[in-house]
């Protein structure tokens, strides 16, 4: 594609006319595309939260697949959908591949910490077999620790109410804590991935 | 020098050569690249931070008058009493640990020629390019009988910091059952939905301890906030049923005070009487872009918006509110985004390279109650032909009208989100 564009870009040149509407296929770079991010995501992707999720560190699969469903709407968003579709797919891949580039910095922030001692062994039961690494590796699976707690709350708050799509077998198994442990299950998760420093 | 031509010189391997040709400032000496950026706000300390970000070998002076910042962005809650004037204070240290040389002095003038930024202090700083980041300026006297001195009483509070303290004390002094009139100007202006989330603020406060006074609005515009707009007039009934009312322009345009007695003259011939009056005047680019010449006949500077570059003066970039960018706002969020396009497309100039393709956003959030907040979003890129910033279709826009409690709760948390990564990315 692109030896296309330098080729047509030749042609035209020597033909003498401009080209404008090559030029705009061609890609920002990543750093350049992650600079719109930032505003909102924090430097690198390191939010200052404590709401917006950091998204530093995060894979490359996982990022794409996000702003896909942002765009198409299978992930409910307030401003992140509007936002997901003024950019292509070859934009999004060259922010993700900068992004998963970059550390993933946890969120400093408070937890109960007698609540998140029985998160642990609710994190293997339920979540560790995606989540790897006590929920700290991000390959499709998003990571948790560390993550902004605000943020994993609303998330889990919108897979429960099947507002953002996930796989069959999480759903099942946010179920099953959900029945087994009931909302207090699900704080000391999240308190235990909120005192976990990746 | 465009794209064109570069791609062709890049296919052909002529590149090196044409650096040389094509790039009179392409130094062969071994000195550092200097850039001094005049204005310490949110485009100009975001352009002299990313800057060094870039390209360390780069000197970056930043030249502002002030010590002490204080954004304008949230201080709509210092009105309410929400929030107080600290916590929007930001210093310089954070920029200096990035090797950003800060002088606290106020420049005075810009040699496009000799490439020399002089201040009010005597002192001479040379640049390879410089960075002018403004802010806005007021029409003092394009409402007539409103004038800098006149501000003293009735506060325009459009620069946070004291005026916004003094517009904070009047409404706190005022009795109950007064009236606030916000007047609004004609666009452009600093933050276009700006008045209409004060609105909301103030009547927040009033709700709450003096629930028989009212707000009114007398605007120059017949919409209002834009898009936002049904969101505002939506909001404020749900939240505060007819405390406040929107008087849309041409006919509500203020065009005369009686300063004396807080009367407000609309252009229709209307008189609105104040017990609080908060007076936001019509605006132009920062004094310095005047002084420079940077200014077109509307008052604002027109840049190459690829680089910022100013189209009137080379060698100098003009970022933020006082430039003229297009489709996009003028916000925070739009002057740091334009801020790293220039900081990047100078690092590219100054290394001899044609500046990559720019990227740019804008969000900006108002809150209208502690759980009730909405917000704008832009995309934008460059036009085909290189000359203008366009919204990016089908993107952007605003909170939908039927959002939910949960979803306008969750935009309030997402603006101070927002608020402690911005201003992080711009002093930290």
């Amino acid at each position: 594609m692109y030896n296309k564009i330098n080729a047509a870009l030749v042609v035209a040149v020597v033909l003498g006319v401009s080209t404008p509407a090559l030029a705009e296929q061609a890609l920002a770079t990543g750093s350049m595309l992650a600079n719109n991010c930032t505003g909102c995501h924090g430097i690198d992707g390191a939010s200052h939260g404590p709401s917006i999720p950091s998204i530093g560190g995060l894979s490359k699969e996982y990022l794409v697949g996000i702003m896909k469903a942002y765009q198409e709407g299978k992930a409910y968003s307030t401003i992140m959908g509007r936002i997901a579709k003024g950019y292509t797919e070859d934009e999004i891949k060259v922010m993700a591949d900068y992004y998963a580039g970059k550390p993933f910095v946890s969120a400093n922030q408070k937890f109960d910490a007698k609540l998140s001692k029985n998160g642990e062994s609710l994190h293997e039961k339920y979540c560790g077999k995606c989540h790897e690494e006590k929920g700290s590796s991000s390959d499709e699976a998003g990571i948790l620790t560390g993550q902004w707690m605000p943020y994993l709350q609303w998330t889990i708050a919108d897979f429960k109410g099947s507002k953002r799509e996930a796989e069959k077998k999480m759903l099942t198994k946010l179920e099953q804590l959900l029945a087994d442990k009931g909302d207090a299950g699900l704080d000391a998760l999240l308190n235990y991935y909120a005192r976990q420093k990746k | 020098m465009n794209l064109t031509r570069r791609n062709l010189l890049k296919a052909t391997g002529a590149i090196g050569a044409a650096g040389l040709f094509g790039f009179p400032f392409l130094a062969l000496g071994g000195t550092n690249k200097k850039v001094v950026v005049v204005g310490g706000g949110t485009g100009g300390a975001t352009a002299a931070k990313h800057l060094r970000m870039i390209d360390p070998s780069i000197e970056v002076t930043l030249i502002e008058a002030n010590q002490d910042y204080y954004t304008c962005y949230l201080s709509n809650e210092v009105l309410s009493g929400d929030r107080k004037l600290e916590s929007l204070h930001f210093g310089y240290t954070g920029l200096a640990k990035h090797g950003v040389k800060v002088v606290h002095d106020l420049a005075t003038a810009i040699d496009a020629e000799k490439k020399v930024v002089k201040t009010a202090g005597g002192k001479e700083f040379a640049f390879d390019r410089c960075v002018v980041s403004p802010g806005i300026d007021f029409k003092w006297g394009a409402i007539k009988g409103y004038d800098e001195k006149t501000a003293d009483t009735i506060p325009h509070a459009w620069k946070a910091g004291p005026q916004t303290l003094l517009l904070r004390k009047q409404i706190e002094a005022m009795s109950d059952g007064g009236v606030v009139v916000i007047t609004s100007p004609p666009p452009p202006y600093r933050c276009p939905p700006g008045p209409y989330e004060r609105a909301a603020q103030i009547a927040h406060y009033l709700k709450h301890h003096k629930p028989k006074s009212k707000v009114i609005i007398l605007d120059a515009k017949s919409t209002g906030a834009g898009p936002k707009q049904p969101l505002f007039e939506d909001g404020w009934k749900k939240l505060y049923g007819d405390m406040v009312e929107w008087r849309p322009g041409p006919d509500n345009e203020v065009k005369e005070l009686k300063a004396g007695e807080k009367i407000s003259v609309t252009s229709f011939g209307d008189e609105v009487r104040a017990d609080v009056l908060n007076v936001i005047p019509p605006q132009k680019a920062g004094k310095i872009a005047f002084d420079v010449g940077l200014v077109n006949d509307k008052g604002w500077c027109p840049v190459n918006p690829k680089t910022f570059e100013s189209s009137l003066k080379g060698g100098i970039h003009v970022i933020g509110d006082a430039c003229v960018a297009g489709a996009m706002p003028k916000s925070a969020y739009s002057a740091n985004s334009q801020a790293k396009v220039c900081a990047a497309a100078i690092v590219d100039l100054l290394a001899g390279r044609e500046p990559g393709i720019p990227s740019y956003l804008n969000t900006c959030y108002s809150i209208l109650d502690t759980d009730y907040g909405i917000s704008i979003a832009g995309v934008y890129r460059l036009s085909p032909d290189g000359k203008e910033i366009i919204a990016v279709t089908g993107a952007g826009g605003v909170t939908p009208k039927d959002a939910t409690p949960d979803q306008l709760k969750r935009e309030v948390s997402y603006a101070y989100s927002w608020y402690n990564n911005i201003t992080h990315d711009i002093f930290s």
